[in-house]
């Protein structure tokens, strides 16, 4: 119905009346900025939402590093900042965890889950496909709302007198579950629970929403083989999560149980303190595979979108299409079903059975098949090409590089024999850090420079954007690199202080050394968000509907698109988007007719 | 004031890109956008390649400089195991890494921009997919047989001889059991711990097992070339064994026990003189997260000769003596050599 009404309403909206009107319906500031429906508005509020906890993830690094870094140096500022967390100018042991587990929590969910694949699944589904907006505009608009309240609820847990919780990120009871355990067991660990539940709740709308607005309102002439590789690695991205975080909920649903109504789920035969407590008969290891059944698949949440946009963004840079669309699509697929399968690969030295052990060393080596398609798919995109170095594109090069330095590290830590020797040591830090960490702020930070003009109609600043690509690759190295060295050496994670050990003490120079670039990376990436926020408002104006000269529909929008994206109808799509360089044309967008003499492929 | 420079160095260094980027955005506008693009991407297309070269320069100054702290030989027999996959699997990611990002960074040099070149259309081509979905499965089908076969080996039954000690983690120590003559551990439930009584480790004295098991806190001896199985538990929260030398790691689960077995190679005096260490201890680590004493939850380990450790041994007094020391019949005949331990106990008591 509403068709005629939209395109009469974006028209009005289109001739510059400030203040947009949509047919009858007037748009206060606060249902077009706060409260509002359009998937664009959404994505950019899961965006910026995003960075901020970004800036609190990366600032905690950086106050946990200078421990590490300096374990017997005082810093009198941070007692000024912090009080009795940092007694001395010394960051306490359950503040240093605090910070530790504070850490890995915002920066897995609230910013590499949300802050990723909120933004970009929200602002580019309807784009790509061609649709006004998503399924359900409204569950989507309650998606970011219980994310903000899942925030609230955590950012209050960093102010409670106890702390924040301090379980680290995975939060494995009896640790979790016992309040007798140490401050950051008590209320910080409660709020931690529920800010998660609720964080569940967000992203189980926000991904119902993109499976049926990818299902059901794609474009006339858009088949599932004609999407970008964006919508299908969003689609995957959102059936991983519909299907792995419930299981999350339940396993931190019964947490909360063990710690406030005396159940035993996970808890049996303790004794803490000198104290003997009742429970018996539960198990602690059932919540590590309840964890991990939603932890490993949350590693592809976070890593899908990013391939996704890579192979979008590589391709129209290298000017030439996507090598092996099928392929890819193929290896996102199988990915999507081998993360279900290998979680426990996370637990080969809990005690598991050998044998189930052995099972989950095949399934996760498995995984690297795919992963090493996609890998020479993007190599061989980039050969012959003529590659514009925008920064999206370097950025998607650099994600190239983690993706493979990271992903080689994976296939020692997947091998459980290996695995014994190396399981939570700093290997693994700078095993994730590289593949699942970086990498993916590298795809997510290639997305935000090449979709900014769509989003806000202007560029961002080159320089700067130069500037901080190479301090954040280089960086990403000089940090990761060495780190294994430490892991090879078995220097366990989270400790915060060396000196009490004779065979962990002997990295003091290599510390001190990540700790100063971790503190220089930081700096670059404020350096980003300045840019971000200058360029919404000062940035070079986009002149031409499609700056990149690509071929999906978001750039037949208009410059600055209103709500319902499209002046008119919506466009027939007639063509896969990767024809690029084809029959000696630079480009053709999907919205062009296949002509009586094109070639084939 | 040192810190207040820092932030001051930090805060210049930004305002001067700001000014730069502000600049070079009007040289730009002066020069015409699509020259300064070019310009740029020249520059960035030769950053790549020296970021490849610089790179894998770096890749080889970071092994110089850290190579030797990383852990010498293994210091026991599926340690060896241990090394020997991780060294096959080095070299054959070694080979993966050099190759791909060679192809990454020089492609994207060579391929960069250029009036003269027009993009190649190459959508898809089935065999090269083909074989680069064989290639990686065959090298990966290499070692997962290894890694399982290696697995199975070091997670079999322990031999029939092992020596078996408890291993107890807490927060944020550690507790030992030997079974003593008998060679079994006796039976405990954790309602009996009670360290006032003497009873730390919850047994149950009328188990006779447990008359003759010894406790220990903190430091554990084992034996040279004997086989040890490890019977592993916690008392509060998930524990780690972490045994960097001996490349073994196991959690330590309250209520669920665990274990691995391993023989120890070299005795701690032959490690002081591999590692030329004369402070050389092997450590027991926590390598699970269990609380805010989780840094410093260390363990010792001595490994010594037979003689040595049935020295040691005969040393210790079995707990149940410590507890019940009205039983303890050689008290009486010797009580100096045991005076100290009985007057504590029967404080307590």
């Amino acid at each position: 119905m509403s068709e005629t009404m939209i395109t009469t309403a974006t028209v009005a909206a289109q001739a510059t009346t400030h203040h947009e009107e949509h047919g009858h319906h007037h748009e206060s500031f606060i249902s077009k900025y706060i409260f509002s429906m359009d998937h664009k508005t959404i994505g950019k509020q899961f965006l910026i939402t995003g960075i901020v906890w970004a800036i609190v993830g990366g600032l905690f690094s950086v106050l946990f590093r200078l421990q590490l870094g300096y374990p017997d140096k005082t810093f009198p500022i941070l007692e000024t900042f912090f009080g009795q967390w940092a007694k001395g100018g010394q960051i306490q042991p359950e503040f240093y965890y605090g910070l530790v587990t504070m850490h890995g929590t915002v920066l897995v969910f609230f910013v590499l889950t949300a802050g990723l694949s909120g933004t970009f699944a929200n602002i580019l589904i309807p784009l790509q496909i061609g649709a006004r907006d998503m399924a359900s505009p409204f569950l989507n608009m309650l998606s970011y709302w219980f994310f903000f309240l899942a925030s609230v609820v955590m950012m209050s847990s960093i102010f409670v007198n106890t702390g924040p919780a301090s379980g680290g990120w995975t939060m494995y009871p009896p640790l979790s579950a016992l309040k007798q355990a140490g401050d950051g067991q008590k209320i910080g660990t409660d709020l931690w629970l529920v800010s998660m539940a609720l964080f569940i709740v967000s992203s189980l709308l926000g991904g119902l929403n993109y499976i049926s607005t990818i299902l059901n309102m794609r474009t006339k002439g858009m088949s599932m083989t004609r999407m970008p590789l964006t919508i299908w690695a969003v689609f995957f991205t959102a059936i991983l999560g519909v299907l792995s975080f419930p299981v999350l909920l339940s396993g931190a649903i019964l947490l909360l149980f063990d710690r406030n109504l005396g159940t035993s789920f996970y808890l049996s035969d303790i004794v803490i303190n000198g104290e003997v407590l009742p429970n018996e008969g539960g198990s602690a290891i059932l919540y590590q595979h309840l964890f991990w059944f939603l932890g490993h698949p949350e590693v592809y949440i976070i890593l899908l979108p990013a391939m996704g946009m890579v192979s979008e963004i590589l391709s129209v840079n290298s000017r030439k299409p996507i090598f092996g669309y099928m392929a890819m699509l193929g290896s996102l697929f199988a990915i999507a079903i081998l993360a279900f399968l290998v979680w426990a690969h996370h637990m080969f030295v809990t005690g598991l059975n050998p044998f189930l052990g052995s099972v989950f060393v095949l399934l996760t080596l498995l995984i690297a098949v795919p992963s090493a398609i996609k890998v020479f798919n993007w190599l061989t995109t980039l050969w012959r090409g003529n590659i514009r170095f925008t920064p999206g594109a370097l950025f998607a090069i650099g994600f190239v590089s983690l993706f493979i330095s990271g992903g080689l590290t994976g296939i020692f830590l997947g091998n459980s024999t290996i695995d014994i020797h190396l399981h939570d040591t700093m290997f693994v830090v700078a095993h994730f850090h590289i593949v699942m960490g970086v990498a993916s702020f590298f795809g997510m930070f290639a997305g935000v420079y090449h979709w900014f003009p769509k989003m806000f109609g202007r560029y961002l600043n080159n320089t700067m954007a130069y500037i901080h690509f190479w301090v954040t690759m280089i960086g990403a190295y000089l940090i990761y690199w060495p780190m294994h060295y430490q892991g090879l050496a078995g220097v366990p994670r989270r400790y915060l202080d060396k000196s009490g050990w004779v065979n962990f003490n002997n990295f003091r120079d290599l510390d001190q050394m990540i700790t100063i670039v971790t503190i220089v990376v930081f700096a670059a990436q404020l350096l980003f968000v300045f840019n971000f926020f200058y360029s919404i408002y000062k940035g070079r104006k986009v002149r031409s509907q499609n700056p990149w000269g690509a071929n999906t529909l978001e750039w037949t929008t208009p410059i600055n698109p209103g709500h319902g994206n499209w002046e008119g109808d919506i466009p027939e799509v007639h063509r896969w988007p990767y024809d690029y360089a084809k029959d000696g044309r630079e480009f053709i967008p999907q919205t062009e007719p296949v002509g009586a003499n094109e070639s084939k492929h | 004031m040192q810190t207040f420079f820092i932030l001051a160095i930090l805060v210049l260094v930004f305002v001067i890109i700001l000014q730069i980027s502000k600049a070079s955005e009007y040289v730009s506008q002066i020069k015409g956008y699509e020259n300064a693009r070019k310009q740029s991407n020249r520059i960035n297309g030769f950053m790549l390649l020296g970021f490849l070269i610089f790179g894998l320069i770096g890749v080889y100054l970071c092994n110089e400089w850290l190579k030797d702290r990383i852990l010498g030989e293994p210091a026991s027999d599926h340690g060896e195991l241990v090394d020997q996959m991780l060294y096959v699997t080095l070299a054959i990611t070694s080979i993966v890494f050099i190759c791909t990002q060679v192809a990454l960074f020089w492609f994207a040099y060579k391929y960069q921009e250029s009036d003269h070149r027009k993009a190649y259309y190459y959508p898809h081509n089935n065999r090269l997919e083909l074989i680069w979905t064989v290639i990686p499965a065959i090298a990966l089908s290499v070692l997962v047989g290894f890694g399982i076969f290696y697995w199975f080996k070091i997670t079999g039954p322990a031999p029939k001889d092992a020596m078996v000690v408890e291993v107890v983690g807490k927060q944020f120590g550690w507790e030992f059991r030997y079974p003593g003559a008998d060679g079994v551990l006796g039976k405990k439930y954790f309602k009996k711990v009670d360290a006032v009584t003497g009873n730390p480790a919850g047994q149950l004295w009328e188990d006779p097992a447990n008359h003759d098991d010894v406790f220990v806190e903190q430091e554990m001896h084992l034996v040279v070339g004997k086989p040890v199985q490890l019977v592993i538990g916690a008392k509060d929260v998930i524990h780690d064994v972490g045994l960097v030398h001996f490349r073994m790691k196991m959690d330590a689960v309250p209520g669920t026990p665990t274990t691995m077995w391993f023989t120890p190679k070299f005795t701690t005096k032959e490690m002081k003189e591999k590692t030329g260490n004369k402070d050389f201890v092997y450590e027991l680590s926590c390598d699970q997260m269990c609380g805010k004493g989780h840094w410093s939850m260390r363990g010792t380990i001595v490994v010594e000769t037979q003689e040595e450790f049935d020295a040691w041994m005969a040393s210790k007094k079995p707990q149940y003596l410590v507890a019940n020391p009205d039983k303890d019949l050689t008290a009486k005949k010797d009580s100096a050599s045991v005076a100290l331990p009985m007057t504590t106990a029967v404080a307590k008591n």
